[in-house]
């Protein structure tokens, strides 16, 4: 079975909400739409105070190269476009609409019929996936038409499929490939057509072995994809660990996967795709898996964008009791919430709820040098040490010994067995060492 | 409703803690523990314990009254380092040396530096070598082994077969005309031989560190570099002359040989952090042995090979980084 071979570790899978089919959330009374849901510039709202607007209608445009455009995901009436506090805390710009019925936009096609054939070029693909928002679906929301636009000198061999889903907890796209497999087959085609490339590989763990199933059941009538099962091992998710995984190569330190002929989505971003091409559909909506061990009926929501999560909780049975921890994305990568009124966001995979018992960190010891960081380490880094020269502010060893090539996968504090704040630390280091290597740059 | 708890990523955590490793390598320390009390009986059972309590003793003064800190005694470290320095005497020593020896393991070789951790020898050996050193009369006065044994005084005692050998070279005598006089090599291997307590079998201490192994409380490249490279830095010497030099079996299961490449050389605080560090200083160590085993003053080398590789650890680490993903890059 193939896998990356530098690092990973094996958390508890926790895959509770598994066999729970995707249902539509209610449209909620209110969504707060961040104009910053996407890595780069935010978009700049075309829509004021008091205009009425429908659902997939533009409400703020992506004008820079590396932004992408946020679309109304409820009919109704703007209240306000201000700052509001946001998934990390930081009180950012907003569109609030107030929701009045669920009247879509002209030309937006609802139905639920297959369309296989598409008939536009791969500029028109491009242009078409830049104008609904499409964005990574997998957390990183990356624009995806800046990676189907290759850049001058490189080539892209390879689509690379992301349906590994290695953070332990989350399930939505596991349940989009079983409820969803031909549209993803679809997108994917698609993009295919958009990269001009012959091969795509969806790479899937094989902790999922009905969707691994089910989609290679279909594959004939999608010619040039190919489904790899993979081991399970965190971060197989990683676009370089799984562009390793699958075809053996890897991405040089500081480069992009182009660099070795490969682009990398997510399925759900295959979805999205799918949606925006096919049915004319903007980035609106999406599958958020909401769990925990204590939570009543873990779910799979169709969740429009900017529901708040306090309705996922309640729709999902309610706030368990000794809830402690509330995040945003998987447990491994995703974001403590300190306000459950913020909204999902088209990066949002999951919302996940921890006792209070699981919401403490262990007691910190002495470090033992047990060297458990060092092996695990997916980028082959020494997170031990990082953390020291970081904590004393030694920034220029740090660049030396390689702390931005650092995803922040969390695996050396999740394995540290004296509970140490590895990754806090090397954070921290990232940041200031960021802005020493950006200042000698000016 | 109640406060939230907000904490950066990731929010699981393994439930592996420093006390479970310590009590995992105290676990897999049983069955040396068995082979030396029924061969040292009553004499090592009180040993052991002596060392055992003085360390944990002397941890708590130094924490509670020295350091001022928390006091940790019930981690597990302590406790191996008694039980670890317990093995590596002879059974008959007098307990109050014993008690010296825990106090230097405790105290120099790992408060001193900051406790557990910090610590850049292992303290077990500082406390053996300062006992070699200190008493090097009834540090090398071996009890026979004798099964099922509760004498405690008037014990039969001779030279171990590492001395044996080295006696008997010095003597200008060959090889093969000393082999009759040490036990066969079946007898050794299950820990029938003069030695120290819980050194003796190499088959109960390579037991241990299959189930450490398992555990993945140890790795193999740090036993595996050590015992491999002794065996062949001694079959190169045995090869050029089999009668000056015994044949590399021999090293392997004489000595402190698998207590040292099992238990002592991994020792994770002062052991090397990456891949190729550990295997580098597990040569180190097997090469060391080798050199002072045979051209040295001591019969034994194991616990000098490893303290001298101690002091090196933070050279490995800082020349043997691991390899990092995508450094150099061959794309096919």
């Amino acid at each position: 079975m193939k896998t990356f071979k530098l690092g990973g570790v094996h958390p508890p899978e926790n895959k509770i909400s598994k066999q729970a089919a995707i249902q539509e959330l209610p449209v909620p009374e209110t969504v707060s739409i961040p104009i910053s849901q996407h890595l780069g510039v935010p978009a700049n709202p075309v829509v004021k105070k008091g205009d009425t607007v429908k659902t997939g209608q533009l409400i703020a445009k992506g004008e820079a190269f590396i932004s992408a455009n946020i679309h109304a995901s409820v009919s109704g009436t703007v209240q306000k476009v201000d700052n509001v506090p946001d998934t990390s805390g930081y009180r950012r710009k907003a569109i609030i609409i107030k929701t009045e019925g669920d009247q879509w936009e002209e030309g937006i096609d609802q139905s639920k019929d297959l369309i296989k054939e598409c008939g536009l070029s791969a500029e028109e693909i491009v242009k078409k996936i830049n104008e609904k928002g499409i964005v990574g679906m997998g957390g990183a929301t990356f624009p995806s038409h800046v990676k189907l636009m290759v850049p001058q000198g490189g080539k892209a061999e390879y689509l690379i499929i992301n349906g590994v889903e290695c953070e332990p907890y989350l399930t939505s796209d596991h349940r989009l490939m079983l409820e969803k497999a031909e549209e993803i087959l679809t997108g994917i085609r698609i993009q295919m057509k958009a990269l001009h490339v012959e091969k795509a590989i969806i790479g899937i763990e094989n902790n999922k072995p009905d969707a691994i199933a089910h989609i290679r059941k279909l594959l004939p009538d999608y010619p040039g994809v190919s489904v790899q099962p993979l081991e399970v091992k965190y971060p197989q998710g990683a676009e370089k660990q799984l562009i390793k995984a699958l075809i053996n190569r890897e991405v040089p330190s500081g480069k992009l996967p182009i660099e070795v002929g490969c682009v990398v989505h997510n399925v759900g971003t295959a979805y999205a795709v799918y949606e925006a091409v096919q049915k004319n559909k903007p980035l609106i909506e999406r599958v958020v898996t909401i769990t925990g061990k204590s939570l009543k009926q873990p779910s799979n929501f169709l969740t429009r964008i900017g529901t708040p999560v306090s309705t996922l909780i309640e729709a999902a049975g309610g706030m368990p009791e000794d809830t402690g921890k509330v995040v945003n994305g998987g447990p491994m990568m995703g974001k403590a919430l300190s306000n459950l009124e913020s909204p999902v966001t088209k990066g949002t995979s999951g919302v996940l709820l921890f006792s209070k018992q699981e919401s403490h960190r262990k007691v910190v010891h002495n470090c033992i040098r047990c060297s458990r960081c060092t092996g695990i380490c997916p980028m082959g880094l020494e997170p031990y040490l990082l953390a020291l020269l970081a904590d004393h502010h030694r920034y220029e060893d740090c660049e030396d010994n390689h702390i931005m090539d650092c995803m922040e996968c969390g695996s050396c504090l999740y394995i540290c067995p004296s509970g140490r704040p590895l990754l806090d630390h090397i954070r921290n280091g990232k940041a200031e060492t960021g802005k020493m290597i950006r200042s000698r740059s000016q | 409703m109640s406060l939230l708890t907000v904490s950066g990523s990731p929010h699981v955590y393994t439930d592996q803690s420093v006390s479970k490793i310590m009590y995992g390598v105290l676990l897999s320390l049983i069955p040396a523990a068995l082979v030396s009390f029924y061969f040292f009986g009553v004499a090592a059972i009180l040993v052991t314990l002596t060392a055992v309590v003085s360390c944990m003793f002397f941890e708590f003064i130094m924490q509670k009254y020295l350091i001022k800190g928390p006091v940790t005694i019930f981690d597990g470290s302590a406790i191996i380092t008694g039980v670890l320095l317990a093995f590596i005497v002879p059974a008959n020593l007098p307990l109050w040396m014993v008690v010296i020896g825990s106090l230097v393991a405790i105290g120099m070789g790992k408060m001193t530096f900051g406790g557990l951790g910090k610590n850049i020898f292992n303290p077990a050996l500082v406390g053996r070598v300062f006992l070699m050193i200190s008493f090097p009369v009834e540090m090398n006065i071996y009890p026979k082994p004798t099964a099922f044994s509760t004498q405690l005084t008037d014990i039969v005692s001779g030279p171990t077969p590492l001395a044996v050998v080295k006696e008997g070279v010095a003597q200008g005598e060959k090889v093969p005309d000393m082999l009759p006089q040490v036990p066969e090599y079946v007898n050794m291997l299950m820990g029938n031989l003069g030695g120290s307590i819980g050194e003796v079998s190499a088959i109960a201490i390579i037991l241990g560190g299959i189930y450490m192994l398992m555990r993945k409380i140890i790795t193999w490249e740090i036993p595996t570099a050590f015992i491999g490279s002794v065996f062949i830095f001694a079959g190169i010497l045995w090869m050029i002359d089999p009668l000056t030099y015994v044949d590399p079996f021999f090293h392997l299961v004489t000595g402190g040989l698998m207590i040292g490449a099992i238990y002592m050389a991994t020792d994770m605080v002062t052991s090397p952090m990456s891949r190729w560090g550990m295997i580098v200083y597990g040569v180190g160590c097997g090469f060391l042995t080798i050199v002072i085993r045979i051209f040295g003053a001591y019969p034994e080398g194991v616990a000098f090979a490893i303290l001298i590789m101690n002091a090196f650890v933070p050279l490995i680490n800082r020349g043997f980084t691991p390899k990092r993903f995508g450094e150099e890059v061959k794309n096919g």
